[in-house]
């Protein structure tokens, strides 16, 4: 498409921050629309036409791995690769790997959207493809940590900047979890099996689990947050010394939290209050980061009123700061009684990745597009903002509708009457959350609908002539 | 050593880490190397990065 790795200079490697930029917008809009559709199953189940790949227990996967290792790690590749570049102030190290990593990503992408549906799955939640395409991810991801960390290695800046360490950080632990996670016993091409067993293989299971959540979904969009919100507000971070003791704190921290999803079960009552403090202390360097990116704006909160760009970046932080308010609040064992198993987690969860990840992603990448293609912005101001009222709305909808039926359910099912019966049979508690499952359907309506819009935006602003979008004065001051 | 006393000392460790870092990020000396480690975005704006860029698009 764009051969770029020839020119000359302190010139920045583009093309792969390019090709990851353009395929994030686009694996959003699969991803979002193959979770659009499993909602509308739950409603109305027919939409599954009695076809075997098109039933929600095949889509369900294809949907989280689409929309976090598609659409959510195109948008940390491009991120990392181009602020590494710009706060090394060097070009990125193997152009050639760096394309590779590029088209080797893609393909693991196609493969699980053709195995999936397929019903080809190792069953462990977020690590569903099976073991040759766990291979092909392991070698495509040291790939990556090898250009991430030679562009560090060759970089011309005496210091390291933060965001690189959040970056640096969720490239290695991703690589561990994924390696650790994914042992397995291959007895056919498509087939395996976890070489853990029982309790074991629970735990690592949400070990992996867990820091899937706390180093990709968080760590890397910290980097992402670090660069792009003070880049975007014209300002440097409020506390760069309270970024350090963030990062090394929360670091520390996540990779305990995981047995807070095995409450209640066959794992060890201790390791279970283990993960629940831990989680609970996980809130401190949650907030520490948010108040950090949020507290940049101090003095330049009137920039929110003009820039739909920044406001995108500040919302996703307050979504941030909600849902790591509400993650160790549903660690605490006796929470966790009532909405385990319940939308509340769905709630929770969609809460963290519609309103923090997707609205940090897309808010770097209304920063990076006019950026990336020589254009001073968008091509249309107005439709980000339309998007960022989209997305907004979608989130609310989504996790509000989520919050009351998961409570309900919870409360539903531990009701007994006063002989000790079970007041209410599972059939009753789901048709009682229809409604809510209708709310969550034009939520996540609205949020996909806001994609649309984005591509459309990104189309007009990559195609647009040279020199007809200049920057705002507003952006510029 | 039995494992409770191990786990003890690593407990230690890891707190003095934490409070030594806690204490180097936050020291007197360290100030004037983070505000400009905190600038290190808006650095590189001169370069002519996107010029050069946009007459290779497809």
């Amino acid at each position: 498409m764009m051969n770029h790795s020839q020119s000359t200079g302190a010139d920045y490697n583009y093309t792969v921050v390019r090709q990851f930029a353009l395929t994030t917008v686009l694996w959003g809009i699969v991803g979002m629309a193959v979770g659009v559709l499993i909602a509308a199953q739950l409603i109305w189940p027919q939409l599954n036409f009695e076809t075997p790949w098109l039933t929600y227990s095949r889509l369900r996967p294809l949907h989280t791995n689409a929309v976090i290792f598609a659409f959510g790690t195109s948008a940390l590749f491009a991120t990392s690769y181009y602020v590494v570049q710009r706060t090394c102030q060097t070009r990125l190290f193997a152009p050639k790997i760096a394309a590779f990593t590029f088209w080797g990503w893609q393909a693991i992408i196609l493969s699980a959207a053709i195995s999936l549906p397929l019903g080809i799955t190792s069953g462990k939640e977020y690590a569903e493809l099976e073991w040759p395409i766990d291979i092909a991810i392991t070698i495509v991801w040291v790939c990556y940590a090898i250009v991430f960390f030679g562009t560090i290695i060759k970089r011309t800046t005496s210091h390291i900047y933060v965001a690189n360490w959040f970056f640096g950080a969720f490239i290695i632990t991703v690589a561990v979890l994924h390696i650790v996670n994914s042992m397995a016993v291959p007895v056919s091409l498509t087939k395996s099996y976890s070489i853990y067993s029982g309790a074991v293989d629970a735990m690592v299971q949400w070990w992996y689990g867990h820091n899937a959540v706390g180093f990709l979904l968080t760590a890397g969009f910290l980097g992402m947050m670090y660069y792009f919100v003070p880049k975007q507000a014209g300002r440097p971070v409020y506390s760069y010394r309270l970024s350090i003791v963030h990062f090394w704190a929360l670091i520390a921290l996540y990779i305990w939290a995981g047995p807070h999803h095995l409450h209640y079960t066959a794992l060890p009552d201790w390791t279970q209050s283990l993960g629940m403090v831990m989680s609970l202390i996980l809130f401190a360097p949650s907030w520490g980061g948010m108040i950090n990116g949020i507290m940049t704006l101090s003095g330049a909160w009137h920039k929110l009123r003009t820039d739909p760009v920044l406001r995108f970046l500040v919302v996703s932080l307050s979504f941030y700061g909600m849902s790591t308010f509400e993650g160790p609040m549903m660690a605490i064992k006796t929470v966790n009684a009532l909405s385990h198993y319940t939308d509340w987690t769905v709630g929770h969860v969609h809460s963290g990745a519609l309103g923090w990840v997707a609205m940090v992603s897309i808010g770097s990448l209304y920063h990076l597009i006019p950026v990336l293609f020589g254009h001073g912005r968008m091509y249309s101001t107005n439709l980000v903002n339309v998007h960022f009222w989209l997305a907004t709305i979608g989130t609310v909808l989504y996790i509000v509708s989520m919050w009351i039926s998961g409570v309900m359910q919870g409360l539903m099912w531990r009701a007994v009457n006063s002989d000790g019966t079970l007041t209410y049979s599972f059939v009753e508690s789901l048709e009682a959350s229809y409604p809510f499952y209708f709310v969550r359907f034009i939520g996540g309506v609205f949020f996909l609908t806001g994609m649309f819009i984005m591509a459309y935006n990104v189309i007009r602003t990559v195609k647009a002539p040279k020199d007809t979008l200049p920057a705002l004065a507003e952006a510029k001051a | 050593m039995d494992y409770g006393t191990f786990q003890g000392i690593l407990t230690i460790i890891v707190m003095v880490t934490f409070i030594g870092i806690f204490y180097w990020a936050y020291s007197k000396h360290s100030k004037s190397k983070f505000d400009e480690a905190a600038n290190l975005i808006f650095a590189d704006d001169d370069k002519p990065t996107t010029s050069q860029d946009s007459g290779e698009q497809k």
